[in-house]
């Protein structure tokens, strides 16, 4: 794309409501913006809300465009690839920013191959670079080991998906002047190959993991899935919700809803409880935001104890009840 | 039936990554010397998601690419060990200086040489670099739909019917054959090569293609670099001091640790 300018959000919307990320997407949209002089524009594809809209205004862009089209009523990637790439080439950005979520996965490396781009996925930290102007992002690899930069020096528009959590949201300011527009993203049927059959969410019992305050994880070193129950009894006295590792889920101890880490959820707890969970870099990504890391593990040289606050060095059978127990006389004493 | 699985040999993630090395002048990640690498564990499940179609049937062929320099032979043989039927190798130097679009494009050079297949499955994501993006290039650059994040698929009616994860649960999603489909751990563990699987796989000769054979010049291949260019890779400093709550007894340090907790006002 030649004469680009400004940055672009591509937001989403579940139920009625703007996703957390796109309202953290604007937050580090407006920082971006601001650095390079230009402005925030946000787009949401598939509703014609002018409410939601506005809500983006209120958030901090300038522009606010909806594209409507009956074929992305279903979160259907075809659709939101192919809608996107048509707001992409109306808008002409200088950066263009999604969430690192479902649909932003799938999308994101395919709007990058047809816009002729290229972008970064699952960025924890953008930047302008104050000399070259450009977009610098930060990512995680070798599985949250590490971190790497990049920038996109010609291709345009620099892209970056953007991991939940990792920025935060900007104040509400309904008195945000901006402007609504509806985008025209006539889609047809040829277009949209992948046809979803069904979905079943499964109705969280209690606490969504990524809305919970305190969590309490389980690892391998919990032994078995019976063992479940003592987590479930803490996370409850704490009013809090229960994660495993991807080990534990992968041995079908409990629901894979629970996965937290790289390639499960991310979550930001103020507590975060790690029983029998060794620390491998996987399973800090997903956990790593949290305020205050509390590990109880057997093995005094896991990695968790380099990534907690508080640590037990101790066998969580002998550890635990007395601890939860406690916590009990404590929290409801 | 004939599957595509595309595979990469990376370096073992169970290796402690405090004994890689960064190369700060060549933004290099070098692994501990005698570390075998290992084929990257998503790409196992995807040669698994395949296996699985070709169970009692003997209408299905796997092919399997790699691409990437310095192959150990052992290692990127192991589909074969499992059951794959052939192995192709891409290596060119020009590759190592690409990004995610380059290696798409060399994926895509080497798919569209091998001639008519049905269906490509890819791990969701290499250990190494956790782009994830490869395959949706690859899609992108063949023409066809991509269906990621796959627990369970299954072909039938000229159709690939795929479960995949999502938020809070999972869908069921169809795409018209011919198709690309990333796996994900949900999808199980994969097999074990068997004695009679590595004897065939030894018997094998993996075909070998430069980026020339591939009808692509150097650059095409990623010789000049992709469109991203990598700055730096580092580890980032880490500032947490863990307090060890110790007692007597394992039952007193919990007790301990729950009264800490509480003094600082953590519960």
């Amino acid at each position: 794309m030649s004469q680009v300018k400004g940055v672009l959000v591509i937001g989403e919307v579940a139920d009625g409501k703007l996703l957390a990320v796109t309202r953290e997407l604007l937050g580090i949209g407006r920082k971006l913006a601001d650095a390079l002089g230009e402005p925030l524009s946000a787009a949401l594809l598939g509703t014609d809300s002018e409410a939601l809209g506005k809500e983006l205004i209120a958030f901090g862009a300038d522009k606010a465009y909806l594209a409507h089209d009956p074929l992305l009523a279903q979160d259907n990637p075809d659709a939101y690839v192919a809608a996107a790439e048509k707001v992409a080439r109306q808008v002409q950005p200088n950066v263009l920013l999604m969430g690192q979520t479902v649909l932003g996965r799938d999308v994101g490396p395919r709007l990058a191959t047809r816009l002729g781009t290229a972008l970064e996925p699952d960025c924890v930290d953008l930047a302008v670079d104050p000399a070259t102007k450009l977009l610098r992002m930060t990512r995680p690899v070798y599985g949250g080991n590490a971190r790497a930069t990049y920038v996109c020096e010609t291709a345009r528009p620099q892209m970056a998906t953007v991991r939940p959590k990792a920025f935060s949201a900007p104040e509400r300011n309904d008195a945000r002047a901006g402007e609504v527009a509806k985008l025209a993203v006539e889609l047809a049927p040829a277009q949209v190959k992948l046809k979803v059959l069904d979905r079943q969410k499964k109705a969280s019992e209690g606490l969504r993991l990524e809305d919970a305050r305190i969590i309490v994880t389980g690892g391998r070193g919990m032994g078995g899935p019976e063992n479940f129950k003592y987590l479930q009894d803490l996370a409850q006295t704490l009013k809090g919700a229960v994660g495993a590792s991807r080990a534990v889920c992968d041995a079908g101890w409990v629901s894979p809803s629970l996965q937290i880490g790289l390639t499960g959820k991310v979550v930001t707890p103020d507590l975060y409880i790690t029983v029998g969970i060794s620390g491998a870099s996987q399973h800090m990504a997903g956990c790593s935001g949290s305020k205050v890391i509390v590990a109880i593990n057997k093995d005094p040289d896991a990695n968790i104890f380099k990534e907690s606050r508080y640590g037990v060095v101790g066998d969580w059978k002998q550890v635990l009840p007395a601890f939860s127990e406690k916590v009990k006389e404590l929290v409801q004493g | 039936m004939n599957i595509i699985v595309c595979v990469k040999q990376v370096p073992d993630p169970e290796a402690p990554f405090a004994n890689f090395k960064i190369d700060p002048a060549t933004n290099k990640v070098i692994p501990p010397q005698g570390v075998s690498p290992v084929i990257n564990g998503f790409d196992e499940q995807a040669v698994e998601a395949a296996l699985r179609m070709k169970d009692g049937r003997s209408d299905v062929k796997i092919t399997v690419i790699s691409v990437g320099n310095d192959l150990v032979m052992d290692v990127i043989k192991k589909p074969l060990s499992m059951g794959a039927d052939e192995l192709v190798l891409v290596q060119d130097p020009a590759i190592q200086n690409g990004d995610s679009y380059t290696t798409g494009a060399v994926l895509a050079a080497a798919i569209k040489k091998l001639g008519a297949f049905d269906l490509v499955l890819c791990g969701r994501q290499a250990s190494d670099w956790d782009q994830g993006q490869v395959p949706l290039v690859l899609a992108e650059l063949l023409g066809i739909p991509a269906v990621t994040i796959a627990k369970k698929v299954e072909v039938a009616d000229g159709a690939v019917k795929v479960e995949r994860v999502v938020v809070d649960g999972f869908e069921t999603v169809q795409a018209p054959l011919p198709a690309l489909v990333t796996v994900s751990n949900e999808l199980g563990e994969a097999r074990y090569p068997t004695l009679k699987g590595i004897m065939a796989a030894g018997r094998k000769k993996p075909t070998v293609w430069s980026a020339k054979d591939l009808g692509l010049d150097a650059a095409q291949a990623g010789q000049n670099g992709g469109k991203v260019k990598m700055l730096k890779v580092f580890v980032p400093e880490k500032s947490s001091k863990c307090e060890v709550i110790s007692a007597d007894s394992p039952a007193e340090a919990g007790v301990k640790l729950a009264v800490r907790l509480r003094e600082d006002k953590v519960i």
